[in-house]
């Protein structure tokens, strides 16, 4: 096991290689970032100074080097845009994303999983088409569209809930986040809610799937026949089956959650990284974008680790040690 | 519980009756037309592709022609009279395309994007995560690293880089969703077939000397099927709202040849200024056919799961 | 009896707790674009330059017509040929309680050109000029050649203070340690990616803002920033977008304040290559460049629809335009109007330059720069497709477009052949866009930087750089009104309309709407 961890960590070196090489110069091929820098002003002698100003004038490979070399003493470069260093950039604005992704996890557990038991153990129910039919609109609306709409209900016409941005924060042992707080509640329920509406509905799906199939099974079967309570053959030998491709997912979902809440968090103008990307993208801030998928790609890498281990301690037939030959 | 069981049975014994008279088609036809929602929603689907198809002969007007299309008739309501003689059924957008025409079109386009796209991003995507959990070790190591560089990957980023190397286009918003989609399927299918892999009949497969191909495709996959159809309808309808955010972000589909994604993501704007029509038809149009998309699709993977056959 | 005199107390208590607040008055404002730094010299570009200006005074002040106005010099004035004089503000303070002295100004010139980092400093209006320190309050700019637009150039940057910038970095302004001004606020706080938070400066030199406190928040996404107004979550929104000025209009809550930009929507053409690459013969076959043609470029100006522009897409919120910029600025023409809608005469010219059948052509443009920049280029590209040039449309952003637009072609030279792209005078007069628009492209001299259409006529370049040495303001206003009027008759570029800006706040409140654009919490005014 240990050695299985080992291996997986030196694979990720190579991957967090491959993927700088792939964006540095993929940024490259988009445009220039000095054209989105430079005020309009100015003239060919002050475009070509920003240029330089910027290490630009280098061929692309000098300048990957280059990176490669401040890197490996952990200097991941400086923004273009904010003239700060790009790791803390990112890193001031984690916090915010985090509690967004995690309280849009804990809805799409929390709703998803009982929603998707119930329509699975009950598969001809009304109840049960009704979840089903609403877990389609779950992920057949764009986003910002269903963002939009919830500002203008929740917001605007109803007036229940803070229209935009992040609410105050509070600190507890040691971690300061809105979740802390009423207001910062307030503030977090439509966009955390607009986030988790796809996982909500695949998580419905997934439970649903796994139950309707295990209801089938032998086991399941079985547990019944000896008389164990409902309860407890659903809650025990039914849910720890079904769990499997729903951890995978969620797992998953986590990283895309934390990656991705890019269009969230630009609707409900939420100060977290997803904001920073949209933006450094949209500006050509290539030393934020590539330390921000680094980091990201360092998160996938450790989240399929986790989940993988989590199978094996879910389900004994997964043996990791045996895949390693 | 003891009705579900008695249901069991009933089921069962109605299937042994069945199996006996009819053909395997014939029995597939049945299953499925046992849902009546199931029904309606292949009925509505059928009728959605066909309208598709035929867009250029029942629209008024060809939306992407732009000397058909006059900015001075732009933000119509519906039922306003064209200058040209036919009425704006449901209206025109900011461009002043007749809506009617322009969903009718953008479902063709809309359909090939995200069926087109989730098709292929599934069979790369459940290949490449198959054979990952099969030959394990080195390989699947590899393939999953990719997965992991691939999933961290921002679509926006992908369809950014496509868009300044190629210009925009269709067939470049499809390689940007397969980019972005085959690796869901990778990781669902090899997390799956981890745990077949393991089981009993592969190793029987392999002990009768069975082809590992065989073993693969024959075996281990239809026990996949489950959680890749859950993934596959849900990618599907994602994929049309992704290409819907891409258009919202700026670079999706040309803006003069709209997807109805496109066409919600530039209603998107006129949704605060009351004039609901620009977004809300092609919103109900695609949301249309997602639903009758999944609903199908559900029917599908129950009759399809060798695990349901009851 | 005296439980209930300690209610009572109670009460009143809180009724002074609720009571003193009431008193100040704060006010959120929703900006569409987010300032990235407090630094006032970090990056030379508009979001931070209006931010800079809540802190930061400038040695001369723009109103919001852009005229200028005294700011922290109460005079200036050319002594010399090459010598300018400053006469600065007696009894200013920082914000720290310092004083504001000459030596302020001389420090400001060394630290505006040389911040580390910076992606765009103000060497634009700084290169080639020395201040000299007179005495504690006159300052002497001094630059090899005459120099006219002084002024206006001491109107774009901040002053810092010398004791708190000399050893400053950009860090230490974005912490509030080295953002002292002697603007009218003071710095409170700054969460990135989310709020600026400032309060008034009690002591300031001129008129004292209404706000005790001014919270500045990014939301960029325009639905956003209206419904973040319509919830009542700020107090006031920059860019309201035109969609949906009909609906705010009629709402009760809400009030508008509008005014014209500085910025012209216009169209750029290829007048220098034979074979333009975005322009093919009718068919998709090869043709000799036609939009050279004199005849060819004014048809185009000719099927263009104006009025349908500003008032289909554009929802009135614009103004067509004939010239550089509109009218009431420095150096404008009073001869030029905007060319009327003639379809019929359009074809005809076609047909004088052998085009009876048309051409085709793309029109590229960015879609997230301009207000409604795709629609309007869908627009043209419908209106020259009704005259006989089939034209198709290709948009993308801005990150993609300019590079390709300025930079794209084979040798660095723009890669398209016909544009949509806008020009906002910072300096508020016309000698801003002839220098980067219209003169020839020419690096040596840095002029035409953003002349993607290399249009060249050594007339106009003359009177250009004419004007440009020209001290006198009567002279050089009619030179820039004669080279403007000749670049139009070529039609060097097609003008579409002027863009009008929104502010939208709540009712009872009223923006004195910029034209340089700038959201500041100064020019909101309680009616």
């Amino acid at each position: 096991m240990t050695a299985y961890v080992i291996r997986r960590l030196m694979q990720s070196v190579v991957v967090v290689l491959i993927m700088s090489v792939i964006v540095f110069f993929g940024v490259n091929v988009v445009g220039d970032p000095v054209d989105m820098l430079i005020n309009p002003e100015a003239d060919q002698e002050d475009i070509e100074n920003a240029i330089r100003a910027l290490g630009l004038d280098k061929p692309v490979g000098e300048q990957y080097l280059y990176f490669l070399k401040n890197a490996f003493s952990g200097n991941l470069g400086r923004s273009f845009i904010f003239g700060e260093p790009a790791l803390q950039l990112i890193v001031q604005r984690m916090p915010a994303t985090l509690e967004l992704a995690i309280a849009a996890l804990l809805m799409a557990v929390f709703i998803g999983i009982p929603l998707g038991l119930y329509a699975g153990l009950k598969p001809d129910s009304s109840t049960s088409r009704t979840i089903m039919a609403g877990s389609i609109l779950g992920f057949s609306l764009p986003t910002f569209w269903v963002g939009l709409m919830m500002i203008m209900v929740f917001a605007v016409m109803l007036g229940w809930l803070p229209s935009t941005g992040r609410g105050e924060t509070a600190t507890f042992l040691g971690i300061t986040t809105s979740l802390f707080t009423l207001n910062g509640l307030q503030h977090i329920l439509m966009p955390a809610l607009n986030l988790a509406l796809l996982k909500i509905s695949l998580v419905i799906r997934l439970t649903r799937a796994g139950t309707r199939e295990a209801v089938h099974q032998d086991y399941i079967k079985f547990a019944r026949a000896k008389g164990l309570s409902p309860h407890r053959v659903v809650f025990v030998h039914l849910l720890k089956n079904i769990l499997i491709p729903v951890v995978t997912v969620i797992g998953l979902e986590f990283g895309s959650l934390v990656a991705f809440s890019v269009v969230t968090e630009t609707i409900f103008a939420w100060p977290g990284m997803g904001k920073l990307l949209i933006d450094s993208i949209q500006q050509l801030d290539r030393p934020v974008i590539v330390a921000y998928l680094i980091i990201i790609v360092l998160m996938f890498v450790t989240l399929n680790l986790i989940v993988d281990i989590l199978y094996s301690i879910l389900d004994p037939r997964v043996r990791l040690g045996e895949r390693e030959a | 519980m003891t009705t579900v069981e008695q249901t069991e049975i009933e089921v069962i014994a109605e299937e042994a009756d069945r199996a006996r008279v009819e053909t395997p088609f014939q029995r597939f036809r049945s299953d499925f037309l046992e849902s009546h929602i199931a029904t309606a929603a292949l009925v509505t689907l059928v009728a959605i592709i066909l309208v598709a198809l035929f867009a250029p002969v029942i629209a008024p007007q060809d939306p992407y022609d732009l000397s058909q299309v006059s900015v001075l008739d732009s933000r119509l309501p519906p039922g306003t009279k064209s200058p040209d003689g036919y009425t704006f059924l449901l209206g025109t957008d900011g461009a002043g395309r007749d809506l009617w025409s322009a969903i009718l079109y953008g479902l063709r386009i809309s359909l090939t994007v995200g069926v087109m796209s989730g098709f292929i991003a599934l069979i790369i995507g459940s290949t490449v995560g198959l054979m990952a959990a099969y030959a394990g070790g080195r390989v699947d190591a590899v393939i999953m690293r990719i997965v992991d560089i691939q999933l961290s990957f921002p679509a926006i980023l992908i369809a950014l880089m496509l868009l300044a190397v190629f210009g925009k286009g269709i067939d470049k918003i499809m390689i940007a969703l397969v980019a972005v989609q085959w690796a869901y399927y990778a990781r669902t299918v090899r997390g799956t077939a981890l745990v077949e892999r393991s089981k009993e009949y592969v190793e029987a497969g392999q002990c009768l000397g069975l082809s590992s191909n065989r073993i693969l495709f024959n075996h281990i996959l239809p026990n996949c099927m489950a959680p890749l159809i859950v993934v596959g309808t849900v990618q599907t309808a994602h994929a049309i709202a992704l290409e819907a955010t891409l258009s919202f972000l700026g670079v999706g589909l040309p803006q003069t040849e709209p997807s109805l994604g496109l066409l919600i993501a530039n209603g998107f704007e006129y949704m605060l200024s009351g004039r609901y029509w620009i977004s809300f038809f092609p919103g109900i149009a695609l949301l249309l056919t997602i639903v009758s998309i999944n609903l199908v699709g559900d029917q599908l993977r129950d009759i399809l799961n060798p695990r349901l056959q009851r | 009896m005296s439980r209930v005199r300690i209610l009572f107390a109670a009460v009143f208590a809180v009724l002074l707790a609720y009571a003193a607040p009431a008193i100040a008055k704060d006010i959120k404002i929703g900006l569409a674009s987010e300032p990235t730094s407090i630094d006032p010299h970090f990056h030379n570009l508009s979001p931070n330059n209006a931010l800079a200006r809540h802190l930061f005074d400038r040695l001369v002040h723009t109103d919001e017509n852009q005229a200028l106005v005294p700011g922290l010099a109460v005079s200036w004035k050319p002594v010399n040929d090459t010598t300018w004089e400053f006469k600065l503000r007696e009894g200013v303070k920082w914000h720290d309680g310092s004083p504001f002295t000459a030596d302020d100004v001389v420090f400001t010139f060394t630290r505006a050109v040389n911040v580390p980092n910076s992606p765009s400093g103000f060497g634009t209006y700084l290169k080639g000029k020395e201040a000299v320190k007179v005495d504690d309050h006159t300052v002497h700019i001094k630059t090899p050649k005459p120099y006219p637009l002084m002024p206006n150039d001491m109107s774009t940057f901040s002053i810092v203070s010398k004791k708190n910038g000399e050893k400053a970095s950009t860090e230490d302004y974005n912490s509030g340690k080295a953002a002292i001004g002697t603007g009218p606020f003071k710095f409170k706080q700054y969460v990135p990616g989310d709020k600026f938070v400032y309060v008034r400066n009690d002591d300031y030199w001129g008129d004292k803002p209404v706000w005790t406190e001014v919270t500045l928040k990014p939301i960029k996404s325009s639905p956003s920033r209206v419904a973040a107004l319509l919830a009542g979550d700020v107090d006031m929104i920059a860019q309201v977008p035109t969609t949906d000025i009909e609906r705010l209009k009629k709402d009760p809550k809400i009030a508008l304040s509008q005014g014209v930009s500085n910025r012209v929507i216009y169209l750029h053409l290829d007048h220098d290559r034979d074979k333009s690459p975005f322009v093919k013969a009718k068919g998709g076959g090869d043709i000799k460049n036609p939009l050279k043609d004199q005849r060819v470029r004014t048809a185009i100006s000719k099927s263009i629809n104006r009025d349908a522009i500003v008032n289909r897409v554009m929802e009135d919120v614009a103004i067509k335009a004939g010239q550089l910029l509109p009218k009431g600025f420095f150096g404008v023409s009073p001869k030029l109007k905007p060319v009327d809608f003639d379809p019929e005469g359009a074809k005809k010219l076609l047909a004088d330059a052998g085009l009876k059948d048309g051409f085709e052509l793309t029109i590229h443009g960015p879609n997230d720069r301009y207000i409604n920049d795709a629609k309007i280029a869908e627009a043209v590209a419908q209106m020259l497709t009704r005259v006989g040039i089939k034209t198709a449309v290709e948009t993308m952003p801005r990150s993609v477009y300019f590079k390709r637009a300025s930079r794209g072609g084979p040798d660095k030279t723009p890669e398209f052949s016909f544009i949509l792209v806008g020009w906002g005078a910072g300096s508020g007069e016309a000698s801003s866009p002839l220098k980067s628009l219209i003169h020839t492209h020419d690096k040596s001299k840095g002029f035409g930087a953003s002349n993607r259409g290399r249009y060249s006529n050594p007339e106009v370049d003359k009177l250009i750089e004419t004007a440009l040495a020209t001290v006198d303001d009567a002279k050089r206003q009619d030179l820039l009104a004669k080279a403007t009027e000749v670049a139009i008759g070529d039609v060097a570029i097609i003008p579409l309309h002027y863009q009008v800006n929104t502010w939208g706040t709540r009712k009872g409140l009223k923006y004195k709407a910029r034209t340089d654009e700038a959201t500041m919490a100064v020019g909101v005014v309680e009616e």
